[in-house]
């Protein structure tokens, strides 16, 4: 399975990202923000971190730069995408997903572990784990609230699309939504950390399923 | 020419950051504040001629995010 990683100024997590993604398998190269392609890929990981400083608002900068086309284009032949934290909000800013993240209803920044609910394993990141099982992950973000007007919200609960639910929403998100997927089921955007969790000697391996199952899915596709 | 962009939070899309300055103008004694909203201005500094579809573009595809937010344009 190939994988890139895209790299922003201020991305903080790709590299974690890409550690993440080559100890379940994948074959994986790390692609700068200005290269306008991404090249032959299963997956395109838009990593965690503050790309461009989070100017203007949380990822709006990073999803209008070249590689961004790139990554549209791979998303449209059928491709697909995970993005966590800013990558969820980059993927929310090109319009690849609904709604938008917002400021945290508490207006903190909030760095811990979270219990989430598995909504839906019908897609390739969450299979693993099942439906309505419990995992715990690490969220760090201050602009985590998932904002969608009610009609998105009932078309992402009638189509399914709900991929992970806060036990104890602190951020405010709208019907507790941690992470949502696209129409297709291909593309994962998810504000809490699977790759801060793959190594049980830097505290959990509950995020390893998310690239496990990827790299084991996409190697038989 | 400038133009002056004011972005906003829709009506509807609860301000978090609005609802904290409310909250502090009342710990400060001010009453009768009911609502606060906060957003943003942004000034362009634009070619002469520049018109205000164009503008208006540059709005949809960055300056505000229509899902929660949106625009008022002052050219002058």
């Amino acid at each position: 399975m190939k994988a890139a990683v895209l790299v922003f100024p201020g991305s903080n997590c790709d590299r974690d990202m890409a550690v993440a993604l080559r100890e379940a398998g994948a074959d994986v190269r790390m692609v700068w923000h200005k290269d306008a392609e991404i090249g032959d890929v299963d997956l395109v990981a838009v990593p965690g971190g503050f790309s461009f400083g989070d100017y203007l608002r949380c990822g709006a900068i990073a999803a209008n730069s070249p590689v961004c086309a790139a990554l549209k284009a791979h998303v449209e032949r059928g491709g697909y995408a995970l993005g966590v934290c800013n990558g969820f909000q980059v993927l929310c800013e090109t319009g690849l997903l609904p709604g938008a993240l917002m400021r945290n209803a508490g207006l903190t920044f909030v760095c811990k572990s979270t219990p989430l609910r598995v909504v839906t394993a019908d897609c390739v990141f969450t299979e693993g784990y099942g439906a309505d099982t419990v995992v715990s992950l690490p969220v760090a973000h201050h602009d985590g609230n998932y904002f969608a007007d009610a009609q998105t919200l009932a078309q992402l609960r009638d189509e399914d699309r709900i991929a992970f639910a806060y036990g104890a929403n602190f951020n405010g998100s709208q019907n507790d939504i941690a992470g949502i997927l696209s129409q297709n089921r291909r593309v994962l955007g998810m504000m809490p950390h699977p790759e801060r969790a793959v190594d049980p000697a830097t505290g959990s391996d509950a995020g390893r399923a998310v690239f496990t199952g990827l790299v084991r899915q996409l190697a038989d596709a | 020419m400038k133009a002056t962009v004011h972005v906003m939070l829709k009506d509807g899309v609860l301000d978090p950051q609005g609802e904290a300055i409310r909250h502090a103008l009342g710990a400060l004694g001010f009453d009768g504040v009911d609502g606060v909203r906060q957003g943003k201005v942004i000034e362009l500094d634009l070619a002469d001629g520049t018109d205000e579809a164009r503008v208006r573009e540059m709005c949809e595809k960055l300056l505000a995010n229509t899902v929660i937010e949106s625009y008022r344009i002052d050219l002058s």
